[in-house]
């Protein structure tokens, strides 16, 4: 009798236990959502104002359906500008905005919400502040459960924005519903699958690399799908969250039905990470760490060999990242002609950006200079390391050693000069090679556009001179600074044109 | 005597709050120096501006015959510190920050740094952000005893090790005083200062109260003494520098019992007075207790803390 009674006193812990383990989060959401009072709001803004705003100037740009017709006949023509926006259905303004930010904001939406879920949880956990959490009466699953919350809370109104502010230019309810639910539901299945990368790696950083390097892989398999034009690979786009988006059709039919993928998979993937949570220790990953070398490098034995030491992961990404970015923008550059049919505005806008006389020349060159000022970006952020290790008191050990002060700040001045012209020079020969190859001849364009991605060095340098500058002068601002001298060339480089 | 460090009249504010108000300091060159204070009082920033990481307001410092923050340089590849909150790189293994410090000094001894990994018990092959905060701790501490310098400063370098470990510290510290290494210990522990240090300088909101070798503070303080009696002792009461005085008389009570036991504390100026009454009385026995250095140390924050009360 005992043993008939058992299991059902077991199953009656089992659920008590369940329900107490999101115990406390009340509170905890309250406190996430002050933490996120300000960041929060900014990612919803920025990537609702990037759909509505592209909106807005096509229809300014694409005023009759002649003109829509070329520029799309010119799109779907081209199987690189397909995989670079994703597919394009029909020849409306909704569906020209689709591809044009589509999977862009959807990108977007799911780097706000990897970030989003990782902050609250594996952050937390690896800072030690869970501990502290843990041992008050907030249940286990509680964090967990916080940080999906709110992702699906921020993806919730961003679909709602995006869908308000598409209908309020004019263009149909029906497809700007689609649109807001297709990006919102992408933004909600990352969140799952940040969730899962937390249970997965014991560190913040590992988490968002699992997750992002996921959230990449579905725009490469979006891209594939996309270039294969209703050829044979045309099924990749329904394997990836990011495909999702663009299966949806919002403005081009609108297939509701299509919504239950993301939703569905979200689901799914967020019940795995709440499986994978409540089996592991707090602070362990399920993925052991290793142990590294018991004794440094022979070479790590300057502050220059450590800033290297310390830099070099983030500049072999960036390297990557700008290869893949010069090859995307010069595999498209000689159709670039085609793609912008007889919009004149953005002829204009690209020849007074580029200033050149050839229209491919001209595109290249915006293009060169968005890479330089995203490069300024990269070398911004490697000298402002200067301010954290300040901060964080890590600078301390290394200046009370034999390191001249002089030599400590240089060491990371010579990262950001040196890397950024490595980053340059592989978005150059990215574009070089992929624009060679599809028409100019890879011989001629390599070292030309190699010049041009070099030619914007002297300017990032100078830009991180600055924000050097700023941190000797004023520390306190010099993260506010450099990030604004950034924005003010950004401004003016307008401006000139 | 060749001073190691020399600092006097030292001051440095921090916007309206003052850290540092005259402040001196005198370690000898080879000697094992304690730095005491409460929190807050200013050793850190003391330490720092010797580090030439800060530059004081006043006063002058010279450390190792040179000017902290002008000849920063050349004389830190002569001195190795030790924090009292280690951060380290989180990506860097403590085997990595170990030889990386120590090579940025100038050098390390390899059959030192080994040995010391194996007396602290520490895996050199783990990430820095997998390390409490005690193993951080010894990270710093082995690339500072391994490295070739005459000078350590450690600042509340054991805050967060274990008592074991402690041990193995203080022995380390034994060796470096016997190989003839000058070490300036930052501290709160007076038990840790008390055993191994031979002068100590106690500081007090920004300047020093008191500086010397623990003998030239003992004279100082009271001794305190417990006695068991034949006879009830002779005008023990009436002695200036004798405080606390307890007598308890058990004459009467039987012939084989004290007659009395005394307890009391003595100035130690007065303390052959009170010990040729109470030998005069018969002692049974005695049992006297040097002041310890917890002593020292509430005397000098124990008005602190009364006028504190009474506001």
């Amino acid at each position: 009798m005992t043993a008939a009674a058992a299991p059902g006193a077991r199953g009656g812990t089992g659920l008590r236990a369940r329900a107490g383990s999101l115990a406390g989060s009340g509170v905890l959401a309250r406190l996430a959502a002050r933490r996120d009072r300000v960041m929060l709001p900014a990612w919803i803004y920025v990537v609702t104002i990037l759909v509505v705003s592209t909106g807005y100037s096509f229809k300014g740009l694409y005023k009759t359906p002649a003109s829509r017709a070329a520029i799309a006949a010119g799109i779907g023509h081209d199987a690189a500008t397909l995989a670079l926006g994703g597919p394009l259905y029909g020849t409306s303004i909704g569906a020209l905005t689709v591809y044009k930010v589509g999977a862009g904001s959807a990108l977007a939406a799911g780097l706000m919400s990897i970030f989003l879920v990782i902050r609250h949880t594996r952050a937390d956990e690896e800072a030690g502040r869970l501990e502290l959490v843990g041992s008050t009466a907030v249940g286990r699953g509680a964090p967990l459960a916080v940080g999906l919350l709110l992702a699906a809370l921020a993806n919730g109104v961003l679909a709602l924005l995006i869908f308000a502010g598409q209908a309020a230019i004019g263009l149909p309810a029906g497809g700007s519903a689609a649109l807001g639910l297709a990006i919102g539901s992408c933004g909600l299945c990352f969140a799952a699958v940040a969730a899962v990368a937390a249970q997965l790696s014991a560190t913040a950083r590992g988490a968002r690399g699992i997750a992002i390097g996921v959230l990449v892989a579905s725009y490469l398999v979006m891209s594939a799908g996309a270039a294969a034009r209703g050829g044979g690979l045309r099924w990749l786009l329904w394997l990836s969250p990011i495909g999702w988006v663009t299966q949806i059709r919002a403005y081009a039919g609108d297939d509701w039905p299509a919504l239950l993928l993301p939703v569905a998979a979200a689901a799914v993937v967020a019940a795995a990470a709440v499986a994978l949570a409540g089996r592991r220790d707090l602070g362990a990953g399920l993925v052991p760490p290793r142990p590294g070398p018991a004794r440094a490098a022979r070479s790590l034995r300057s502050p220059l060999a450590l800033a290297w030491r310390l830099q070099r992961a983030g500049l072999l990404a960036w390297t990557a990242g700008a290869l893949v970015y010069g090859a995307a923008f010069g595999s498209i550059a000689h159709n670039i002609g085609s793609l912008l049919g007889s919009g004149a505005h953005v002829k204009n806008a690209i020849t007074r950006l580029g200033g050149q006389s050839s229209l491919t020349d001209a595109y290249l060159a915006a293009t060169m200079s968005i890479v330089g000022l995203v490069v300024t970006g990269y070398a911004i952020s490697v000298v402002l390391r200067l301010r954290s290790d300040e901060t964080t008191q890590r600078a301390e050990p290394v200046l009370a050693t034999a390191t001249r002060r002089a030599s400590w700040g240089e060491s990371y001045l010579a990262v950001a000069a040196g890397g950024s012209a490595v980053v340059l020079a592989a978005a150059g020969l990215g574009s070089g090679l992929a624009y060679g190859l599809r028409g100019g001849g890879a011989g001629t364009e390599v070292p030309r556009l190699l010049g041009a991605a070099l030619a914007q060095w002297p300017a990032v340098v100078v830009l991180a001179g600055v924000a050097v500058l700023l941190f000797g002068l004023v520390p306190e601002f010099c993260v506010a600074g450099g990030w604004s001298a950034l924005g003010l060339a950004a401004l003016r480089r307008r401006d000139i044109g | 005597m060749t001073e190691a460090i020399a600092v006097s009249g030292l001051r440095k504010s921090y916007g309206r709050a003052v850290a540092l108000d005259g402040l001196d300091l005198s370690v000898a060159q080879g000697e094992v120096h304690g730095f005491l204070g409460p929190n807050g009082s200013g050793k850190t920033t003391t330490i720092r501006i010797l580090l030439g990481l800060l530059r004081a307001d006043g006063g002058t410092a010279r450390l190792l015959g040179g000017d902290p923050w002008r000849e920063a340089t050349a004389v830190h590849r002569r001195l190795a510190y030790v924090p009292g909150d280690v951060t380290l790189w989180p990506n860097f293994t403590g085997g990595e920050v170990i030889d990386l410090l120590g090579r940025l000094r100038g050098g390390l001894d390899a059959k030192r740094r080994a040995s010391l990994l194996e007396r602290f018990e520490l895996d050199p092959t783990k990430k820095a952000r997998a390390y409490s905060k005690g193993n951080r701790q010894k990270v710093a501490l082995i690339s500072a005893l391994a490295s070739d310098v005459e000078l350590l400063i450690l600042d509340e370098p054991t805050s967060g090790l274990d008592p074991l470990m402690e041990a193995t510290f203080r022995d380390c510290v034994e060796e470096e005083r016997h190989s003839g290494r000058t070490i300036l210990l930052s501290s709160h522990i007076l038990s840790e200062v008390e055993t191994l240090c031979e002068r100590v300088t106690i500081i007090r909101a920004g300047r020093t109260v008191e500086s010397g070798t623990l003998a030239e503070m003992r004279h100082l303080t009271r001794t305190s003494i417990a006695a068991d009696l034949t006879r009830h002792p002779a005008g023990l009461d009436q002695l200036p520098g004798v405080h606390d005085l307890d007598v308890q008389d058990f004459s009467g009570t039987g012939a084989a019992a004290p007659g009395a036991r005394v307890r009391c504390e003595v100035d130690t100026g007065k303390l052959g007075e009170v010990l040729r009454r109470l030998t005069e009385a018969g002692v049974l026995s005695l049992v006297s207790q040097p002041p310890t250095l917890e002593e020292l140390f509430l005397r000098h924050y124990a008005g602190d803390a009364r006028s504190g009360d009474a506001t």
